[in-house]
């Protein structure tokens, strides 16, 4: 039968929470690197039991940890699993948490500010990894998205990491600015179907994407409307919050915007509002049924000042017809006295036959719903406020 | 053999219990000693001093026999206590966060 892994991130180390595929009894383990605050973790599609953790603290920096046997043990990718770390004879250096921005003449030059709060210009400055990535089919291979916001890539199982600086130095680099969390590069998008095809988005500055494998890069933001920024319809400066992609039309992506829901069916060329009937379409997360790919599900919060549920009642929303239309789930899922957040890392689904949908909140519970979202229940109910929520599918 | 005390997360993760020593050729400072630090225990580079400017992490601070040198030159010499191994070198984590 198969098996789901659920890692979880939290503002206090990360957990690793396992069932069978009845999604009914659950085996929690952690906390690992107990006392971080664990951005994301998240496993390789080519190798299961490769798992990638970003480790980061305010006192100490951005750490990279690897896992190579699902969770269990865990290393820095600079630093081989084993080898004794007080031997300074050959030992090689911990470079697993070095991100560099690319100041070479060629293409780093001009790559040196971004807009700041007060409207002025500021330099990038490297604070930590938000989401990491890896790749579809090669284990080694990760991306990195990071604040300030820049992507990063390694090609040798996280030990070193370089900036693809096409990103930044696409030419609207200085008009992205800092959202109230960041300047923060949170999603990072591959393509099942177009090895060259990547998109990211930015808080604030928007969606891009590449089509030559992060060489070069444009802004897709057309169609989004911001009505807090000075031109509401800019090429860039939206302050997306998450994107979505059905694995099995990649083309076809969602989007949680500040405020919106948007659906684009040309990857990102234009967007489309599909906020409907929601009570409310800000929010953060946003996640495609991994077998329906006009499936989707939010959980809409009451506003940008009051980030928690409408009327303390904790719901996910799911629209079955790619928006527009949509259904209130709440059974299983407290409906009343609720103040909690979902952030925008924090759902995920599985691939099992009914698809299973999983999000965390900031009080520390973790749900899930083995029923593609017709029930919920609790599989933790006291961890550390919940940052990210990947799921595994294993054989 | 110059001891250094770490904050509990850096010893967990150079995976150490207690003070830890390094040899230091030359003159022993905030920099010498670092720099063996991160030799012994490469995992700790970047946590101590920021990749790049080599800087001092803003909310770590380093204590030789109880005075504050984190403001130092970082090739000033330590006190003789802490170049002779009979004070440790405290590099200590700000308390912050309310």
């Amino acid at each position: 039968m198969s098996r789901v892994r659920v890692l979880v991130g939290t503002k206090k180390g990360a957990f690793i929470l396992t069932s069978d595929g009845k999604r009914e009894k659950w085996d929690v383990s952690g906390p690992h690197f107990a006392g971080w605050e664990m951005y994301h973790l998240k496993g390789s599609p080519a190798d299961p039991n490769r798992i990638y953790a970003s480790q980061t603290s305010g006192w100490f920096g951005q750490i990279i940890q690897r896992s190579d046997d699902g969770g269990k043990t865990w290393f820095q990718p600079g630093t081989p699993p084993g080898e004794s770390t007080k031997a300074p004879d050959g030992s090689p250096k911990g470079e697993s948490n070095k991100f560099v921005y690319d100041t070479s003449l060629e293409t780093g030059a001009p790559l040196t500010t971004h807009q700041f709060y007060d409207g002025t210009q500021h330099p990038w400055e490297f604070k930590r990894v938000w989401h990491l990535e890896p790749s579809l089919t090669d284990p080694d291979t990760v991306y990195a998205g990071v604040e300030d916001a820049a992507l990063f890539r390694s090609a040798n199982g996280g030990k070193t990491w370089e900036e693809l600086s096409g990103l930044r130095g696409h030419g609207t680099g200085p008009q992205w600015q800092p959202g109230a969390g960041g300047m923060c590069l949170h999603t990072i998008l591959l393509d099942p179907k177009n090895a060259g095809r990547i998109v990211i988005a930015i808080s604030a500055a928007g969606a891009f994407r590449s089509d030559d494998a992060g060489k070069t890069w444009k802004p897709i933001n057309k169609g989004l409307k911001s009505q807090y920024i000075p031109n509401p319809e800019a090429e860039v400066g939206h302050c997306v919050h998450h994107i979505a992609q059905s694995a099995l039309r990649p083309e076809l992506l969602y989007m949680q915007k500040h405020w919106d829901v948007m659906r684009s069916d040309n990857a990102g060329d234009s967007w489309t509002e599909v906020s409907g009937n929601l009570p409310t379409d800000f929010g953060f997360v946003i996640d495609v049924h991994a077998h329906e790919p006009e499936t989707i599900y939010v959980v809409p919060i009451k506003s940008d000042g009051e980030h928690y549920p409408l009327d303390g009642k904790l719901r996910v929303y799911r629209s079955a017809s790619g928006g527009n239309e949509w259904e209130e789930l709440t059974q299983g899922l407290p409906q009343s006295n609720c103040f909690v957040n979902v952030l925008r890392d924090a759902m995920a689904v599985d691939s099992l036959d009914k698809c299973g949908v999983y999000f965390g909140t900031t009080g520390g519970q973790v749900y899930c719903s083995p029923d593609a979202g017709d029930t919920w229940g609790p599989i933790v109910r006291d961890l550390p406020a919940v940052y990210s929520v990947e799921v595994q599918t294993l054989p | 053999m110059v001891r250094v005390e770490l904050p509990a997360h850096l010893r967990a993760l150079a995976h150490v219990k207690g003070e830890v020593t390094v040899e230091v050729s030359g003159p022993v400072s905030i920099l010498s000693v670092l720099d063996a630090l991160e030799a012994k225990y490469p995992m700790l580079e970047g946590t101590i001093r920021t990749h790049g400017t080599r800087q001092r992490r803003p909310f770590l601070r380093f204590f030789a026999c109880a005075e504050d040198c984190s403001l130092d030159p970082p090739e000033k010499p330590l006190p003789e206590e802490v170049a002779s191994g009979k004070e440790p070198l405290l590099v200590v984590g700000a308390i912050a966060g309310g």
